[in-house]
């Protein structure tokens, strides 16, 4: 051991004048050295990034079908294709479903989060156990949950209808009528985020000092004044924070409703996203210059409360 | 007080059980269906335990879904490599070399993580048609690490940014390069981080259904979220198979779960929360 150290100090001294003028440089910022580290990511983000949002954004402006797709000699339509999309009878239907969607799957997951969050701050036998497993959901497949739900909700065969006839519900047939159909792709939904709402906020409860709870008991605070006064207002910043990504993840989500209902029955879960995708790649007949105007649209909707959300993460780092 | 103490936790292990049997129920049920004969699929009420349990599902996924398996753990690995090789030295030049501009590419990469999957893939799909890269695992494989690169370059930062100046003076005193330095100073002690970054970017990729489904979809090499989705549309009969198949798609998950837990949840929180 001393005597590798005793070379490689031998060797630095021998080394030292050659190599430093390469590092005095990039002490102060050399701009070549980093650059050659950052180069790769900044290719890679031009030509998978940038370049495929440039090429959803020309599809959106041209009159597209799968001919002029290979030929490349598609018509320039400007803006037309997002006033058809916007002026279409579906589009008011889409951005409701989408509002609901996210609204419901939000404020379900969040308070259930928050719930369990609190419930786990309270150290007991297996806490950790258990926790561990609510992370489960989460890390599926979500065409995994997806199709796990599907069944479960199945009009004839599936559990959850055998349970609610125990309670003498009659058989509601979540995905294939219009009226349930939103609220089954949603419970599905809310079961993907309890995971990712209780991680966070359970970290976000972790960074709350202890002896401010040790101050709010001598007070005489029971457990609902304490979580009022203390918990849910300290606690403000990480949901704002929790919120806004999961508002910003929700508004994208396919896969899910996808396989349980393909945004069916008669448009009942026809989200943005939804029909963003099925334009382009859900029926035979590709139609990708409206899909790609939804999809911008989307993504315009999704940076309002992306930017949102970096503004509160900026206002928490700097605090 | 003592026993009071025991005996309120007590009752908060029970009600913590009967959460987690609710919240995982679900899974539970998968498991359940996987193993029910193919006559007992029909029957109503469902039996909530495999009485009579049969490995016909199972059966059907070694027979047919070897190939979807593979061409799903390929893809994990291919777009692990692919993430770490573009991400871990990006994150030195900017965390450590301290690259200028490096903070607009670091908003760049907050919001390029809000782009809706549908609008890349659509984009993709117009740049493979051209280039011939439609149904190709390596244009998946491109395709899943835009999904991962831009966590992994966050990631990477957020840790290197905390390493000891010291640790790199001392390097640069013995002589070492700046690419000497990011080899066997600054990725031996990311161990962790890399870990981390390599787990999500292999369970993105391996639940990949969107690129899959646009970029892949008439390919010989399907993954196997794909050919779950083919199964569900083909063969509604048979629930069995295909949960038999969602049962083993979600063995990644699982290994996850238990061996790597504490990387699962130190992503999550990094994605979202910076200390």
């Amino acid at each position: 051991m001393t005597t590798t150290q005793d070379t490689s100090v031998a060797n630095g001294a021998e080394r030292q004048p050659r190599r430093r003028a390469a590092w005095r440089g990039s002490a102060k910022g050399s701009p070549f050295i980093a650059v050659g580290f950052v180069a790769p990511l900044i290719a890679y983000l031009i030509a998978f990034y940038a370049y495929p949002l440039y090429r959803s954004i020309d599809l959106s402006v041209h009159d597209y079908n799968i001919r002029a797709f290979v030929q490349g000699n598609a018509e320039f339509v400007g803006l037309e294709n997002y006033v058809d999309v916007v002026t279409s009878d579906l589009f008011p239907t889409a951005l409701w479903n989408t509002f609901v969607f996210v609204f419901l799957s939000l404020v379900f997951q969040y308070t259930i989060g928050l719930g369990l969050a609190v419930f786990f701050r309270n150290k007991f036998r297996l806490s950790g156990v258990l926790r561990a497993l609510f992370l489960v959901p989460w890390l599926l497949p979500l065409i995994v949950s997806g199709s796990v739900w599907a069944w479960m909700l199945n009009g004839d065969y599936g559990i959850i209808n055998s349970f609610l006839a125990v309670f003498g519900v009659d058989q509601i047939n979540w995905l294939t009528d219009p009226d349930t159909a939103m609220t089954a792709v949603v419970i599905a939904n809310i079961w993907l985020g309890i995971p990712f709402n209780l991680v966070i906020l359970y970290s976000g409860l972790q960074n709350i000092p202890e002896d401010v709870y040790e101050a709010s008991s001598l007070d005489g605070a029971g457990p609902w004044k304490t979580f009022t006064r203390i918990t849910f207002p300290l606690l403000r910043p990480v949901s704002a924070i929790t919120l806004l990504l999961g508002l910003v993840y929700t508004l994208k989500v396919v896969d899910i409703i996808w396989v349980m209902t393909t945004g069916g029955p008669a448009n009942a879960t026809t989200t943005l996203a939804i029909w963003s995708y099925r334009e382009a790649f859900g029926t035979g007949q590709p139609d990708f210059s409206p899909a790609a105007a939804i999809g911008n649209l989307l993504i315009i909707i999704a940076l309002i409360f992306g930017f949102f959300y970096l503004r509160m993460q900026k206002r928490m780092e700097d605090h | 007080m003592h026993t009071k103490h025991k005996r309120r936790t007590w009752w908060q292990t029970v009600l913590g059980l009967v959460f987690t049997v609710l919240m995982l129920f679900p899974v539970y049920w998968m498991f359940n269906v996987s193993l029910t004969q193919t006559q007992d699929l029909r029957q109503s009420p469902p039996s909530l335990l495999p009485l009579n349990p049969t490995f016909e599902g199972y059966e059907a996924v070694f027979q047919q879904q070897l190939p979807a398996l593979g061409t799903s753990l390929l893809l994990g690995l291919g777009t692990v490599v692919l993430t770490i090789v573009i991400a871990a030295p990006a994150a030195y030049g900017l965390a450590i070399l301290r690259m200028r501009g490096g903070r607009p590419l670091n908003f760049i990469l907050l919001v390029a993580q809000m782009i809706p999957a549908v609008v890349m893939s659509m984009g993709f799909y117009a740049i493979y048609v051209r280039l011939d890269l439609l149904n190709s695992i390596w244009g998946l494989i491109l395709a899943d690490s835009t999904i991962a690169v831009p966590f992994g370059v966050l990631l990477f930062s957020a840790f290197m940014s905390g390493l000891p100046k010291e640790l790199m003076q001392a390097a640069r005193i013995d002589g070492a390069g700046a690419w000497r330095t990011f080899r066997s100073i600054v990725m031996p002690l990311s161990r962790n981080s890399a870990l981390t970054v390599a787990l999500f970017a292999f369970l993105w990729a391996w639940s990949d259904f969107i690129f899959a489904s646009t970029l892949a979809r008439n390919g010989d090499m399907i993954p196997i979220t794909l050919s779950i989705y083919n199964y569900i549309g083909n063969n509604t009969t048979q629930w069995n198979a295909i949960m038999a198949t969602a049962v083993v798609a979600s063995i990644p998950a699982a290994f996850l779960l238990v061996f790597a837990q504490k990387y699962v949840a130190a992503g999550v929180t990094a994605g979202a929360v910076k200390d």
